[in-house]
């Protein structure tokens, strides 16, 4: 039983609050980095939302989901390289290019299961990045720098960082909402079904496989939309955007966040994302009365804590954090 | 027509390198059912240990056997405290436990040997050319790497189908439960079959060290090249890897020669230019799309289920 007033529920609802109030705070007088790394935080949080639909909801393990973030991050920049700077046309080049290469990926890779559907979303989304890096004209391996941000009607200006802000803060809102609604329809029902007993899906009649390739379109859309927004807010673009191991990345924040849910994700954004920012200073903070300089040095190797740690989630906490609160709502309660 | 010879011996050498790679990606999935994407670390430590034992002994032979033990014992270890865990848990715990794993390497390693990348110095016997046909010269090293694997290969194949360990290995592979039942100990038998997978990936990497420098990361993309090659030639199959290696090998650096040159025939010079690179490094990945319409289980797939 979770009534409404619960600790999981009230922690969404700080958390989402909390984003909101964050520019009124950075207007303040906070740190005004913090609205760089918010904005970073939440367009990423799309991108792992997105990813959760196909790997939290439909079991569809993707090893390749950077790739649209490329995709859509380099359709904003080619068309902004190009001299098409309205937003009304990148936005929906992004869009488009990431469906057809997701419809493209998705036809293929669905043909098979388990491990065989990993190696291939990964090699399939290597094979992108190489393409790109071979884009002489686009500036190969070294990326595009994007002079303007994406334009679009008079009120509205992505190079305000606020307003910038906010536009990702609604779309990413606007995505939970929908994957909240997609995963609760009959649409949702079917691909969670195919997940638990695809053969059982199949024999009472459904044909599962297009469920599952229309499922993988629209998270490889939404993350397309992620990637442009980030090329905005970096005003560059280069194939490290797509690179494996950002794959990698938003595999964890989604079960870091909890898979059962459509709001896990954004809490695995926020903490993956807050711990390598601050994981370095905190080791220095922590080690210096006790180690000195020693320290100092390690925290530059934060990176030898987080593989661990990483192991350590995925044997003790596979619930992820939204598992973990619930939890803490049943002890409340008993 | 010689650098035709020369680039298929190129592409050849390729293949079977990346064999060594496959075959122990391909074994420990099929016989503990386990991904392990850190399969490219072990490459990666395999070539450092190689570069800093030969520096330390002064001889490039015996410091590739000492790295040669130095990965399997890695592997075993690394086996013993993380893997282990991981054995019958979901795929995307291998996934996430590995990726975790390739961070802590890359880290580790930049801690002992710093971000600069190595180098490992051929010794000159082995750092000379070969007349292999009239008219037509090749690097002894790489001859060299041909028949290291295709030794090692003839190894496996002898191990695996020959010896009391191989049909243990093969019944692992089929059904564990059943082989832990009659008494084998099952538990050491796949810290020994993760070790030979480490060892293998430790001997590529040591061999293609001295081709390569030796860096952070070097494992990562050769990782996903041996991933293409295991879903072409079929998870768990030794024979599949093999022969998708090969053709892997030949497609990739034969590509990359000759496909520019084709393209510059078809397109203008201009835009050919522009599209080579892009297309000649897909080609792989269009193989692999091939193969999957065709047969979605690979060439030769294992389990005949």
């Amino acid at each position: 039983m979770t009534g409404p007033l619960n600790v999981r529920n009230i922690a969404t609802v700080a958390l989402l609050a909390a984003l909101v109030l964050l520019p009124v705070y950075v207007q303040l007088g906070g740190d005004r980095f913090m609205l760089t790394l918010f904005t970073r935080i939440i367009i990423l949080a799309l991108a792992a939302v997105s990813l959760n639909l196909i790997l939290g909801f439909g079991g569809m393990m993707s090893f390749g989901h950077a790739a649209y973030l490329g995709i859509g991050g380099y359709a904003v920049g080619m068309l902004a390289h190009e001299g098409v700077l309205s937003g009304f046309v990148q936005w929906p080049v992004a869009l488009g290019a990431s469906a057809l290469f997701a419809l493209v990926i998705g036809a293929l890779s669905l043909r098979t299961r388990g491990v065989y559907f990993i190696m291939i979303t990964l090699a399939f989304a290597q094979m992108a990045y190489y393409v790109i890096s071979g884009l002489a004209r686009y500036g190969g391996d070294d990326g595009l720098t994007i002079y303007k941000r994406s334009e679009f009607f008079a009120p509205i200006n992505l190079s305000n960082k606020v307003q910038f802000y906010y536009v990702c803060l609604a779309l990413l809102y606007a995505s939970i909402y929908l994957v909240w609604r997609l995963v609760n329809s009959r649409f949702g029902m079917v691909i969670q079904g195919s997940r638990s007993n695809d053969m059982r899906m199949r024999a009472i009649g459904f044909p599962t496989y297009r469920y599952k390739l229309v499922c993988f379109v629209i998270a490889g859309t939404l993350c397309g939309l992620a990637g442009a927004l980030l090329a905005n807010h970096t005003d560059f673009v280069s194939p490290g955007i797509m690179y494996w191991t950002r794959s990698g990345d938003l595999i964890i924040m989604v079960v870091l966040g909890g898979m059962a849910s459509a709001v896990g994700p954004l809490f695995g954004a926020v903490a993956l994302l807050l711990f390598e920012e601050f994981l370095p200073f905190v080791i220095k903070l922590v080690g210096t009365p006790m180690f000195g300089d020693a320290a100092g040095r390690a925290s530059e190797y934060w990176q030898i804590i987080m593989g661990p740690l990483l192991l350590l989630v995925v044997l003790f906490a596979r619930g992820g954090i939204d598992g973990l609160l619930s939890q803490m709502h049943r002890k409340v309660r008993s | 027509m010689t650098l035709f010879i020369e680039q298929c011996l190129n592409g050849l050498q390729f293949g079977l390198l990346l064999f060594l790679l496959a075959a122990g990606l391909t074994l420990v999935f099929g016989i503990m059912d386990l991904v392990n994407l850190a399969h490219g670390s072990l490459y990666m430590i395999g070539a450092y240990f190689a570069a800093t034992f030969a520096a330390w002994t002064g001889s490039f032979m015996l410091g590739a056997v000492l790295a040669l033990i130095a990965t399997l014992i890695v592997g075993m270890a690394v086996e013993v405290i993380a893997m282990r865990r991981l054995y019958g848990r979901d795929h995307l715990d291998h996934v996430l436990g590995t990726f975790g794993l390739i961070l802590f390497f890359d880290e580790l390693v930049r801690l002992i040997w710093g971000s600069e990348g190595l180098s490992l110095p051929l010794p000159s016997w082995l750092n000379t050319s070969v007349q292999i046909l009239p008219g037509v010269n090749y690097s002894a090293y790489r001859l060299a790497i041909i028949a290291v694997t295709v030794a090692v290969a003839g190894f496996l194949y002898v191990l695996v189908m020959r010896t009391r360990i191989g049909m243990l290995i093969r019944a692992g592979a089929s059904n564990r439960e059943m082989v832990g039942a009659l008494g084998v100990n099952i538990k050491l038998l796949y810290t020994l079959v993760f070790g030979l997978g480490a060892a293998l990936a430790g001997l590529a990497g040591l061999m293609q060290a001295p081709i390569l420098t030796v860096q952070i990361g070097m494992g990562e993309n050769i990782l996903i090249l041996a991933f293409v090659i295991t879903v072409i030639g079929g998870i768990g199959s030794i024979r599949g890897a093999l022969v998708a290696a090969i053709l892997v090998g030949f497609l990739d650096t034969l590509g990359r020669a000759f496909f520019p040159d084709l393209l510059r025939m078809l397109l203008s010079k201009d835009a050919a230019s522009t599209a080579a690179p892009a297309l000649s490094s897909m080609l792989i990945y269009l193989l692999m799309a091939i193969v999957l319409v065709v047969k979605p289980e690979g060439l030769f797939s294992a389990s005949h289920k």
